[in-house]
């Protein structure tokens, strides 16, 4: 059996000059001109630039020549990726007004495989939070239950390919920012190996933790979006120059003779219905020819607190750049101190400044070793912990968040409820490590269930050939409230 | 190891003014809590003995990353000025710095 490819057909269709890009194009902009007031998917809709690219891609195929592997497929980008000329605001006050001077590497990346960039999503305050709910432009609604939330920190990526809006989009993951709406949203989403997809452009919030990775409706979608994006950039210097895995060449191969470890650790908060279909997809995979045991990294139980020591601290260090100079939102002062914290006191929201002010703590002098130092010191027993597993499975089996979409507001007044959220994404990040969430059918209220599958760096090959088969023995998924998907 | 004392509001108000964020008496208040609940979860990590285990600051390890010393075409200057609040004689302006002269 062949995983979907949806994003395929539509490029081939488009390099054949059997569709135009402008008509594909047209057709998504309607869809969102339609619901996108019901979703609050996107911060900004390029419809004149898409159009021009569009017509571009036309005149491409026009010539005799190929635009490339995702020809006219229309894209959303989350609004942390730099585009050139295009206002990009981190969902944030403080970023009002910017267009940056240049575009991200994965931008050009996907310019030159003919995709069309369609707009710039919504996200909680630069990519921290769980619900994308810290947005300063409101917050996105989930497509399957408006009342509820789409996940986060990429909620507008994993909404907006939900409800249909585009069939691909990009996000960032710092602690399962791309995995966990994916989860919520009922799509696939892709945290690749630290390095492997260059993070130059991407507005840094934890720089030693963010990657960059693909949304789609399919396995094969993603892998394709995967393979576009990735690969060695000499303008990042944490890319690694080596060679990036291809994955939509192996993306039928199967499972027999692999070992599959469910992560006891990952299922200790999961509902009931969410570790049901855990298990349920562990069936799925034995019967399709792997070995699968159930493993237990003790370990992965300090991520959270680790996390939540390391991220805030890189964060504050890289967040001190927003101090009305050089870009973005100015609030005028006598002297410069006080036009720094007249600007940052009024562009930053609640959850950026508890970060800021959490990371500062932990780097001060006096609590730099008892936290954020020992907190690194974890880090290296989870990469360790993890190692020690790889050497008997291949990939490990968990869910991706321990609910289901939660209702609107239901966590905003409890920071450690919401950061509950990222449990079982967490682990992956710390250790740099790819991980994949795949759709597994409803849970108990109806609404999506991911479950994800963990791999060690590089792995992405493996990862993307065992979700394949994940995906072909997901349960029917839910009906959207709003949208449709072709 | 043991973990550190409770943060305190004093904390808070000073982590504040490092950080460049001017902070409201309730605002003060509901940090101070919220961070006291985030750091009392992290007493698991901070009350770890880990001695002899050395922090991992990256988890891919990349060192000395160099390009050749070469010009290079960089971003335009009148495109990334063009983003600045205030501008003056192709430079960023910025307000006086405290003590000086206006």
């Amino acid at each position: 059996m062949s995983a979907p490819r949806p994003s395929t057909f539509l490029a081939n269709a488009v390099r054949s000059g059997a569709r135009s890009a402008l008509e594909v194009v047209d057709e998504h902009l309607a869809a969102i001109a339609a619901d996108d007031d019901q979703v609050h998917a996107f911060n900004l809709v390029m419809a004149d630039e898409a159009r021009a690219r569009a017509i571009e891609v036309d005149r491409t195929v026009a010539n005799g020549d190929d635009p490339g592997l995702l020809a006219g497929v229309p894209v959303a980008l989350k609004d942390n990726l730099c585009t050139r000329g295009v206002p990009t605001t981190c969902s944030s006050r403080i970023l009002d007004g910017w267009r940056p001077p240049y575009d991200a590497t994965v931008v050009t990346r996907l310019h030159r495989s003919g995709a069309v960039v369609v707009g710039k999503t919504n996200m909680d305050e630069f990519a921290m939070g769980s619900s994308t709910e810290t947005s300063a432009t409101g917050p996105t609604r989930n497509p399957y239950d408006t009342g509820r939330v789409p996940g986060g920190s990429s909620g507008g990526s994993a909404a907006a390919v939900a409800a249909g809006f585009v069939p691909l989009a990009l996000g960032s993951d710092t602690g399962g920012s791309i995995r966990q709406p994916a989860a919520l949203c009922g799509v696939v989403g892709m945290k690749p190996t630290y390095g492997t997809v260059s993070r130059y452009g991407l507005v840094a919030f934890a720089s030693s933790l963010d990657q960059i990775g693909p949304f789609a409706t399919t396995v094969a979608d993603a892998a394709l979006l995967f393979d576009v994006i990735g690969g060695h950039d000499p303008a990042d210097s944490t890319s690694l120059n080596r060679p990036t895995p291809r994955v939509l060449s192996v993306l039928d191969d199967g499972v027999a003779g692999l070992t599959v470890g469910v992560l006891v650790e990952l299922l200790d908060g999961a509902d009931p219905d969410v570790a049901a279909r855990v298990h349920q997809a562990a069936e799925a995979l034995a019967a399709a020819g792997a070995r699968v045991e159930e493993v237990s990294v003790p370990e992965v139980r300090l991520g959270l607190s680790a996390y939540y020591l390391i991220a805030p601290g890189e964060a504050s260090s890289n967040l001190a750049r927003y101090d009305g100079v050089r870009y973005g939102l100015r609030m005028d002062a006598e002297d410069t101190v006080a036009m720094n914290t007249a600007t940052r006191s009024s562009g930053f929201g609640p959850e950026v400044k508890r970060r800021i002010m959490l990371g500062t703590y932990v780097l001060s002098a006096g609590y730099m070793d008892a936290y954020y130092l020992q907190a690194l010191r974890v880090r290296t027993t989870i990469i360790e912990a993890f190692d020690a597993a790889y050497r008997r499975c291949d990939v490990l089996l968990g869910p991706t968040a321990p609910t289901t979409a939660f209702p609107l507001g239901a966590k905003t007044g409890d920071p450690l409820a919401m950061y509950l959220s990222d449990v079982c994404t967490i682990p992956s990040n710390l250790a740099g490590h790819p991980a994949i969430s795949v759709p597994f059918g409803p849970g108990d209220d109806g609404l999506p269930i991911g479950v994800q599958l963990l791999g060690p760096a590089l792995s992405e090959g493996t990862l993307f050939k065992v979700a394949a088969v994940v995906e072909a023995a997901a349960p029917t998924p839910p009906a959207l409230a709003v949208g449709a998907r072709s | 190891m043991s973990p550190p004392e409770r943060i305190t509001r004093d904390d808070v108000a000073h982590v504040a003014h490092l950080a460049r964020l001017e902070l409201s008496e309730e605002e003060l208040d509901l940090f101070t809590g919220q961070l006291a609940q985030v750091l009392d979860h992290a007493a698991d990590v901070a009350s770890l003995d880990l001695a002899g285990v050395e922090p991992t600051a990256h988890a891919m390890a990349i060192t000395n990353v160099l390009r050749p010393d070469e010009v290079r075409p960089c971003l335009d200057r009148d495109e990334v000025l063009g983003q600045a609040p205030s501008v003056e004689d192709h430079r960023f302006r910025v307000p006086r710095i405290l003590g000086e002269a206006p």
